[in-house]
């Protein structure tokens, strides 16, 4: 553990940072690539230890393995120094653009507003597509099937309060919570 | 100022209840941005294909552009690259630095109960809302902004066309030359510019 300096921990969560596009999981191959087979900072069952519970926290899963990851080799300084340089990419790559690619020329120039007149339709496509992956390994059965289905179009119904995605995720996680508490007490009832 | 003081509480929002990775976000950020008027609905697709196209968790990429944006569209007194900055840079903090938190100070707390099912069993209640998030994001884009924008009928047909063909591309692994290739949806963003540019300018 003694070559992960904060500067090389730092470049080398830039680089990912900078090299993988997809986000989430494209990601974490990379991070166990570099963290795990190239600099032997933490060995693979520590490394998934730290992946089970970044995945169980909010927010984006990239920051999260890069935070436990820092935090593993050089305490909080080095979380912080491995969270930079995974959000430093992303966020100048994407301030250029926003700089130069502001919503009046999306809208005014003719060759950049009719690219993205035809991109539209196939980023709905796009989000089309990870719909079915997720349900797929989700295993929804007929129980189940019904949640996804009443999220979906409360969310999207638009009507204020009870159309907030927020409130199906608390409920979620209670509703999984109740359910095993409920099922613990009656295992315990038997 | 006030301005700002929102836009953190948003993406704090975002942050702490951003369950189920960058698709099942995107309904939440529509939710925080698009319905008080922060962008357009337009502007919201055309963010989520930049964030595809650049590297980098689309959770930044979604909050760096946003924050840069708004603060002009909510009002005009907030034009001008260092209010844009300024957004870009508290959007992206706020989103990021509840799970930071979290991710350092409750990981024990996370471990301890890990074994216990309470984890597995919040995660298995999360699992179907999930797929019901990502669901509405793509139902909340199915909109006349994005298809039919100068309610032209021949522009609606070639706009679904686009997106099925799109789907299928996306979806289904293309035969090619004896193996089955998935394409990476960078590819199909920049087939589907292309078209937009021949068919549209």
């Amino acid at each position: 553990m003694n070559n992960s300096s904060l500067w090389l921990i730092f470049t080398t969560f830039f680089k990912i940072g900078a090299f993988t596009f997809g986000g989430g999981w494209a990601m974490i191959s990379i991070i166990e690539r570099e963290i795990v087979d190239k600099y032997h900072w933490i060995d693979r069952d520590d490394f998934l230890d730290l992946l089970a519970i970044a995945q169980s926290m909010p927010g984006i899963l990239a920051v999260n393995i890069a935070t436990s990851v820092g935090d593993k080799l050089r305490g909080t300084r080095g979380s912080i120094i491995a969270s930079l340089g995974t959000i430093l990419p992303s966020f100048l790559i994407i301030l250029a653009i926003a700089i130069f690619l502001t919503p009046d020329i999306i809208k005014n120039n003719r060759v950049i507003s009719s690219i993205f007149m035809g991109i539209r339709p196939a980023v709905v496509a796009l989000i089309i597509a990870p719909v079915i992956t997720s349900a797929k390994a989700a295993k929804l059965k007929w129980r189940t099937v019904w949640i996804p289905l009443v999220v979906a179009l409360m969310i999207s119904l638009d009507m204020g309060a009870v159309s907030n995605p927020i409130l199906y995720i608390v409920l979620g996680a209670l509703g999984g919570f109740g359910i095993w508490k409920w099922s613990q007490h009656n295992l315990s009832k038997k | 100022m006030n301005f700002y003081l929102k836009l953190i509480w948003a993406y704090l929002k975002i942050g702490i209840f951003g369950f189920g990775g960058g698709y099942a976000m995107l309904s939440l950020v529509e939710k925080a941005v698009v319905t008080p008027g922060w962008i357009s609905e337009t502007m919201f697709t055309d963010i989520v294909a930049i964030s595809q196209m650049t590297p980098g968790p689309i959770g930044i990429n979604s909050a760096t552009y946003i924050g840069y944006v708004a603060p002009q569209v909510v009002s005009p007194e907030l034009t001008g690259w260092w209010w844009g900055i300024l957004g870009s840079i508290l959007a992206t903090l706020a989103v990021t630095v509840p799970s930071f938190l979290l991710v350092l100070y409750s990981s024990h707390f996370i471990r301890r109960h890990q074994e216990s099912g309470a984890i597995k069993a919040i995660f298995s209640g999360l699992r179907p809302v999930v797929v019901g998030l990502i669901a509405s994001a793509a139902i909340m884009l199915m909109n006349n902004a994005n298809f039919n924008p100068k309610g032209i009928s021949w522009q609606l047909w070639t706009n679904i066309a686009i997106c099925a063909i799109s789907f299928v591309l996306a979806y289904f692994a293309i035969p090619f030359k004896g193996k089955k290739i998935k394409i990476h949806p960078i590819l199909i963003i920049i087939l589907a510019g292309i078209t937009g540019f021949l068919i549209y300018y």
